[in-house]
């Protein structure tokens, strides 16, 4: 019996976390965490700060999800104060969001490929995720972090002049994304790394209250955006993609045709969008409570704000959505292989925040392997399986089959 | 169709219980129930009306550490139900939640970890969010009491 740490320090995550993985040979018997090695208490640092002041911290929750905590909490204190946002504003919420979607799907698409060894889907994931980024510098002023979102409506408006660029960057994406879409379900490859690996069954995504696109790849039929309606959401004709298995190649279909469906609110918000006000004056918030959720590219966003009447809330409870699907890892780790332990982690795009990584393999008290070792193990695995399958192995790193 | 009350619903189901329900909007509903009580009513909400745990929160008042669990209900026009039980600070203890729902273990340990409220029941309340060398009896989301 062999214990495998993944983390705390690891290459996938972006905040540490320890899985310790006990094997027997190549298959995983039982697994155990330990989090919140970067825990930065920010929930405590709210409640000395005011509602202002509180949107800049809760952007920096996540640096992927730079929209989503900021609406998820602008919902809670809207949800508290009974304040009513304007029309425009709603659009610019909504078009914020999805580019924000179309990013962080593609990041996460990228990374699955270059666990499983196939760093052309990388590559080229992150090659057409750059335009989105050049367009949030160019509309909010930043790539990450954009600052956009206020109590009451949205910081700063979209100039009209940008609304062609939008148009442009999104109708480039869009055959690209049709392309990965005929990879990802063609590619005999990619199947037989993802399909049926890391399953998981509706009961336990109930059990577990999982979240986002690893909930919908397992036919939970449930997406914030449509089933309490915030921003213009409602206003757009617009589907949520539900999978069946749960598998990885189900979560991974789910997140990709995902991106039609963000491309096709983009297009109709742009078109749409009404010319007015983008903000409206906040009244005094009076002692109550309120919840705001947003769906954010990796699930559900919940905040709680608790108001004693002051400037400040006194309480502000935080839940991303990692924190529901992350548990289900181990439900779907236990009889799989370690080579397909970073793929399936990686399945339910893990966020925590920004920092260092690494892995390690010891054995009586000894490293055996290293992250780098069990990377090239992951992809050795997919080496062999294209051999098996007659595929050159010469091409087998060279490109898709495009 | 008449939308279902679900305040007449939770209600209905215990009636020697008591507890205190407020609508605060169409989509918003809080019940406050008494801490023996909370395992029954998010239990009935859980399996029997097919709620969704989306989370727990623990807000420290003057009168106690409030617990709160945020059920979802996608498909209602009640969206959050919030259960609320006051745990007094002389004794923090209530049922845990995670042998009816395993998606409540981790936001239970983290509560137990910051308010340091004994879960009743909990499966593992090993720390979740605290340092292996945090010094054990402090808990850093307790407001300091002022003499």
């Amino acid at each position: 019996m062999t214990i495998i740490p993944i983390g705390p320090y690891h290459p996938s995550l972006e905040e540490p976390e320890l899985f310790r993985l006990t094997v027997e040979g190549e298959k995983i018997v039982d697994c155990d965490w330990k989090t919140s090695y970067n825990h930065r208490g920010i929930e405590r640092i709210a409640e000395g700060k005011t509602y202002d002041q509180c949107l800049f911290l809760v952007e920096r929750v996540c640096g992927i999800c730079s929209a989503s905590h900021p609406i998820a909490f602008c919902n809670a204190v809207e949800d508290m104060a009974g304040i009513e946002i304007p029309e425009r504003a709603r659009y610019i919420r909504s078009i914020i969001a999805e580019l924000e979607r179309l990013h962080s799907h593609l990041l996460w698409f990228g990374l699955a490929g270059h666990y499983i060894g196939y760093n052309t889907v990388w590559m080229w994931a992150w090659r057409y995720r750059e335009p989105i980024l050049y367009l949030f510098e160019k509309i909010t002023g930043n790539r990450q972090s954009y600052a956009m979102m206020k109590v009451g409506g949205v910081r700063q408006d979209i100039k009209d002049e940008d609304l062609p660029d939008i148009m442009k960057v999104v109708d480039d994406l869009e055959p690209k994304l049709n392309m990965f879409i005929g990879v990802a379900l063609d590619d005999p490859v990619l199947a037989a790394r993802m399909k049926g690996v890391g399953k998981f069954s509706r009961e336990d995504a109930i059990n577990y209250c999982v979240v986002g696109p690893t909930a919908r790849a397992a036919g939970i039929d449930m997406d914030v955006r449509r089933d309490e309606p915030y921003a213009a959401y409602d206003r757009v004709d617009w589907k949520v993609i539900l999978g069946e298995s749960g598998d990885v190649l189900s979560q991974a279909v789910v997140r990709l045709l995902e991106l039609l469906e963000s491309v096709k609110i983009i297009r109709q918000c742009l078109r749409e969008m009404p010319h007015g006000p983008i903000s409206v004056e906040v009244p005094e918030i009076l002692p109550g409570e309120g919840i705001g959720r947003e769906e954010a590219p990796r699930g559900e966003c919940f905040h709680y704000v608790r108001s004693d009447g002051g400037n400040c809330p006194v309480r502000l409870k935080i839940r991303a959505p990692t924190y529901n699907n992350i548990p289900t890892y181990k439900v779907r780790v236990i009889g799989e292989t370690i080579s397909d332990a970073t793929i399936i982690l990686a399945s339910i795009d893990p966020c925590y925040s920004c920092t260092e990584r690494m892995i390690r393999v010891v054995e009586q008290g000894r490293e055996t392997m290293g992250w780098s070792d069990l990377l090239t193990l992951s992809q050795e695995k997919t080496k062999r399986i294209m051999r098996e399958m007659g595929f050159n192995e010469e091409d087998a790193f060279r490109g898709l089959r495009i | 169709m008449a939308e279902e009350d679900i305040i007449q619903m939770v209600k209905g189901r215990f009636p020697d219980k008591a507890m205190e329900a407020r609508q605060a909007s169409p989509n918003r509903v809080y019940i406050n129930v008494k801490k023996e009580d909370a395992r029954d009513v998010v239990g009935y909400l859980f399996q029997e009306l097919g709620g969704r745990l989306i989370t727990a929160s623990g807000v420290d008042t003057r009168a106690g550490i409030e617990i709160l669990y945020h059920m979802a209900f996608d498909k209602k026009q009640y969206k959050i139900v919030t259960v609320r039980a006051l745990v007094p600070k002389a004794f923090p203890e209530i049922d845990s939640m995670a042998i009816v729902i395993p998606g409540a273990a981790w936001i239970e340990r983290e509560i137990h970890d910051l308010f340091g409220v004994n879960f009743i029941g909990h499966p593992d309340l090993r720390r979740l969010i605290l340092a292996d060398d945090w010094p054990e009896g402090k808990y850093p989301y307790l407001r300091e009491e002022k003499a």
